[in-house]
């Protein structure tokens, strides 16, 4: 079997990174959301808030990085609706990357907590401090990571298939240089 | 004859009007406000009282008789967060049941000039009462006058925040307290 054609060492680099921000946000959004009035709530909720923008940030970086390079092509192996999916369920994580962090930051201005990056740089509020409005993007940052959870579970499970049934190399394009490589 | 009594009236009533100052005493509460601004990790906060009454004497011709009193009602403050409101009147926080007000006593007025003050008071928050000095400017228009000023206060002399709260990396030490006191004038009963 040919071996499959790998993403640069950027775009590796910024994958695994936003995954991990990821995996450590969710379920710190999940945790914190509950807790009784504590300075350690307090401070979750920005260590909470840096990783979202910080990830907002790598976002940007990958899409420019996107838009800049061409990803390495799918292997003809793989069926023509297999690779739409893939495109479909991609595209929209890429979208999923703005929208999360972009939902929280503007809940959290209409509750009328700016977002100060690392406790020191002040990020605009882009509307203005609104109950109703608070209810709602926080409502809507809810929702849309729980589609993020269902994309990444897909994601997955698509990476466990081809692993183990497939039995193609198509996960290691995403992989540093390894035994895999 | 005539011409001249009314003459005569109406330098009585200018010179009435220079002579005898407004002392501007009616707190228009619902007009006023009492505000404070805080940091929360960096993050500026601000709230406020929704619940105050103030009493105030006030002659700019005879400042040294200018009275001030403020008494907010602690159990009526407004975070800016439900979470925030819930927790404040708590023991930790303002103890709003063992101490439902905080007040503030004037004991000094001092002309800066112009329209500016200075004000010299005690305010007394949970039990603990210290001096503070607050720079006021003091704006009229006919007979309605607005008083605007502020001061900074350091929450942990009042133990404002005790226990967990005394953390200054989450919520910082300095709370800066600004009023705007508007108040209706009548002249000065001879």
């Amino acid at each position: 079997m040919s071996t499959v054609e790998r993403y640069n060492n950027t775009a590796i680099a910024l994958h695994w990174l936003i995954a991990l921000l990821i995996f450590i946000a969710f379920p710190l959004g999940l945790y914190m959301s509950d807790l009784k009035l504590s300075p350690t709530k307090l401070q979750l909720f920005s260590y909470h808030k840096w990783i979202g923008i910080t990830v907002l940030i790598l976002a940007v970086v990958r899409v420019i990085w996107r838009a800049t390079h061409k990803a390495p092509a799918l292997p003809d192996s793989i069926s023509r609706l297999q690779q739409l999916g893939s495109h479909v369920v991609h595209g929209l994580l890429y979208v999923l990357l703005f929208a999360v962090p972009l939902s929280g930051w503007l809940m959290s201005s209409a509750k009328g907590f700016q977002t100060v990056l690392f406790g020191v740089l002040p990020l605009p509020d882009l509307v203005g401090k609104d109950k109703a409005l608070g209810h709602l993007l926080e409502a809507v940052h809810q929702s849309l990571n729980y589609i993020l959870l269902l994309l990444v579970v897909l994601h997955i499970a698509a990476l466990i298939k081809h692993r183990f049934i497939d039995k193609d190399d198509i996960l290691t394009r995403m992989l540093p240089k390894g035994k895999n490589a | 004859m005539n011409y001249l009594r009314h003459t005569l009236l109406l330098g009585l009533l200018l010179l009435c009007g220079h002579v005898s100052a407004l002392e501007f005493k009616q707190v228009l509460t619902n007009e006023s406000s009492v505000t404070f601004f805080y940091k929360q990790i960096g993050v500026p906060l601000d709230g406020k009282f929704n619940k105050f009454a103030a009493q105030i004497t006030f002659d700019p011709a005879k400042i040294a008789n200018a009275q001030a009193r403020l008494d907010m009602d602690v159990a009526s403050i407004d975070t800016g967060s439900a979470d925030g409101d819930e927790a404040v009147v708590g023991k930790l926080w303002f103890n709003a049941k063992a101490y439902p007000a905080a007040s503030f006593v004037s004991t000094g007025l001092k002309a800066l000039g112009g329209n500016r003050y200075e004000a010299s008071g005690k305010l007394s928050i949970k039990g603990r009462t210290l001096d503070v000095v607050a720079p006021v400017t003091f704006q009229a228009t006919g007979t309605r006058g607005i008083f605007e000023g502020g001061f900074t206060i350091k929450r942990l002399d009042y133990a404002i925040g005790e226990g967990e709260w005394t953390d200054l990396g989450t919520v910082a030490n300095e709370i800066q307290i600004k009023f705007h006191i508007v108040v209706n004038a009548a002249p000065v009963k001879k």
